[in-house]
């Protein structure tokens, strides 16, 4: 089925970015920090997953990887600002062109491996980069980069007060991605991708170049990725190499997107809206005692959800969807699982 | 040359018991095509159990091995049980993911229960003992634990290649469908399978607190090198996880030894991306 240029669909996606956009209005919400904390995060992650999901999901290619493009976007803009004493801005376009250009040399040779050797060779990637970063000097080292206190303000993309310009930067980078994905998904462009994840010989047989479509898709991913990771650091003021590129990173990524529905623009969202205040809430409720309860909790809702409802949640709404109206799901185009 | 020979046996005894590790991996590889996330964290759930059996009953962990391999087996049968069963026939990630959270969640339990720090079994059989030949010296609790490996690597391709059960095992790996028609009892093959890879993994692990310290953290890095010599030795051979085992055992002493101890690691993944570029199912993957 054709997609439309606009739809119902992209009415509802609208008028929740409005409301996303005036939530800091409401004093309420904004004068809790700790609940914009976790829409902050809620939004990034939002927005970190549907980068995953452009390679992932619509493409079908698993990337455990991806924390090494978020972190050499970190890294480029905590250089810019630790190393070199200036503004990010620079430091986030470098390391976007840079993710871009490791994920083209790193993916040409991986694509030619399938299923899980692909999966374990972007492991053995992650743990390369993470360990490389750790003895790099000019980079930090082992010890990372600390921001200094420098003037707040959009040029710097730092702010001491309040976190509602921050809000308002995770919210651009979310609108960024997703309006990325959402005409990549009508574009001719999204329909290659979706042909090689469905069956790649078929695909070439009908002319697509899956080389081509494959390497373009992870170098798009992998350079929206830079710039979540440039927020990160940007938000959490310091950097090192197992905060931004270790697997438990990239199984975030993969997580949120797998739970939330991979390949569906929703997806990224709705399991961000669940995992990471899952994530805060345990943390601030039983961080406290020490010990890794909030892990304990975490890891075995994770297992709860994988066991009971692996297709994501949007699998639960599309029922849901179909109980209420009574429409058969299958003219939606039900592509809510990867297969790879 | 003799430091080199004495760099070559160090890597090879240590990457005898990566090969018993990825064994267990391999077999649950191999006939499930499941990545088990969690096997990392049986051989330091498996580490524990010899541990707390020697500081609490002083039973050395050659003897503790019987225990932490059947405490590891009966986990293995019932992560299938309880999890990997209700992840067949869905998405090929729902097992990976799943696994993860049993990870996470046993890594976590282990830290609450024991606390982070390194633990150290003193006063054991093989201790600091050596064996000298020459001017080459063989620690006696490493080359205790790779002679154990050999056994138990040996004795499970065994099974597999060459008993009624072990055929089951190769036709439910084949086909699943077509074994069940056959009659085979699939499910409690896969239930095995778990139990005997979580066994490996349980023996390799009961018999490492003689020379190394435990922590939550062990598994992580012995997981991941293991999901390593699995791939690298091609998708469910068992020889070939062993060759691999003992080829990283190798390359992490001697890049260890000859660029920078940081190094080691490195050159370990960078010989994996090395081989599966040059052969991309692996040495005896087909």
């Amino acid at each position: 089925m054709q997609r439309k240029f606009f739809n119902g669909t992209d009415a509802v996606w609208l008028a929740f970015l409005a409301a996303l956009a005036l939530a800091p209005l409401v004093p309420a919400f904004a004068a809790n920090s700790f609940r914009m904390h976790v829409m902050i995060l809620i939004l990034l992650f939002a927005g970190m997953s549907q980068a995953w999901n452009i390679i992932g999901g619509y493409c079908g290619q698993v990337s455990f990887g991806h924390s090494v493009f978020f972190g050499i976007g970190a890294y480029g803009a905590g250089m810019a600002v630790v190393t070199y004493g200036g503004t990010p801005w620079p430091g986030v376009i470098i390391g976007m062109v840079l993710a871009a250009a490791v994920a083209v040399v790193i993916s040409y040779p991986c694509f030619k491996l399938s299923g899980h050797y692909f999966a374990i060779a972007t492991f053995a990637i992650v743990e390369i980069f993470n360990r490389g970063f750790l003895v790099w000097d000019w980079v930090g080292g082992a010890l990372g980069l600390d921001y200094p206190l420098i003037e707040e303000g959009l040029a710097n993309l730092m702010w001491h007060d309040s976190k509602t310009e921050y809000y308002y930067a995770a919210l651009a980078i979310f609108i960024v991605t997703f309006g990325i994905v959402r005409w990549l998904e009508g574009h001719r462009f999204g329909y290659y991708m979706r042909a090689v994840r469905e069956g790649q010989e078929t695909a070439e047989s009908l002319g697509v170049n899956s080389t081509a479509v494959k390497l373009a898709a992870m170098s798009l991913s992998a350079a929206l990725a830079a710039l979540c990771g440039a927020f990160f650091v940007q938000y959490n003021l310091r950097v090192d190499p197992p905060m931004v590129m270790s697997l438990d990173m990239s199984m975030k990524f993969v997580l949120i997107t797998i739970l939330g529905g991979s390949g569906t623009l929703a997806g990224p969202l709705l399991g961000a809206a669940v995992l990471i205040p899952l994530q805060e809430y345990t943390r601030a409720f039983w961080g406290g005692l020490g010990g890794g309860v909030d892990l304990i909790i975490f890891g075995l809702l994770i297992i709860i959800m994988v066991v009971k409802q692996p297709a994501g949640m949007i699998g639960i709404l599309r029922s849901a969807g179909k109980f209420f109206s009574g429409k058969k799901s299958a003219e939606r185009g039900g592509e809510a699982h990867v297969s790879s | 040359m003799e430091t080199f020979l004495q760099v070559l046996i160090d890597g090879m005894l240590s990457g005898m018991v990566y090969a018993l590790v990825a064994a267990g991996l391999c077999l649950i590889w191999g006939v499930m095509d499941v990545i088990n996330f969690a096997h990392g964290e049986y051989l330091m759930i498996a580490m524990y159990v010899s541990y707390w059996l020697g500081f609490l009953a002083n039973v050395d962990p050659v003897v503790s091995i019987v225990a932490s391999g059947a405490f590891i087996f009966i986990l293995g049968a019932l992560t299938y049980k309880l999890i990997i069963h209700y992840t067949i026939g869905k998405p090929p990630l729902a097992a990976l993911l799943a696994t993860f959270g049993l990870a996470m969640l046993l890594k976590n339990l282990c830290l609450n229960r024991f606390s982070p720090n390194f633990l150290i079994l003193s006063d054991t059989w093989l201790g600091d003992k050596t064996f000298q030949l020459g001017n080459l010296i063989f620690p006696a609790p490493q080359l205790a634990a790779a002679i154990l490996s050999l056994v138990v690597v040996g004795l499970v391709y065994a099974v597999i290649s060459s008993t009624r059960f072990g055929w089951a095992v190769q036709a439910t790996a084949m086909d699943r469908d077509a074994a069940e028609l056959m009659g085979i009892n699939t499910e409690r093959v896969y239930i095995l399978i778990f139990g005997i890879g979580g066994a490996c993994v349980g023996i390799a692990g009961g018999i490492m607190p003689s020379y190394l310290s435990v922590h939550p953290e062990v598994g992580s890095l012995f997981g991941l090198i293991a999901f390593i010599c699995v791939a690298m030795g091609g998708f469910g051979s068992i020889p070939g996880a062993f060759l691999a085992g003992i080829l990283v055992g190798v390359v992490e002493s001697v890049a260890g030894f000859y660029i920078a101890p940081v190094f080691k690691y490195i050159a370990v993944f960078g010989l994996y991306l090395a081989v599966v570029f040059l052969r991309p199912k692996g040495i005896f993957g087909w």
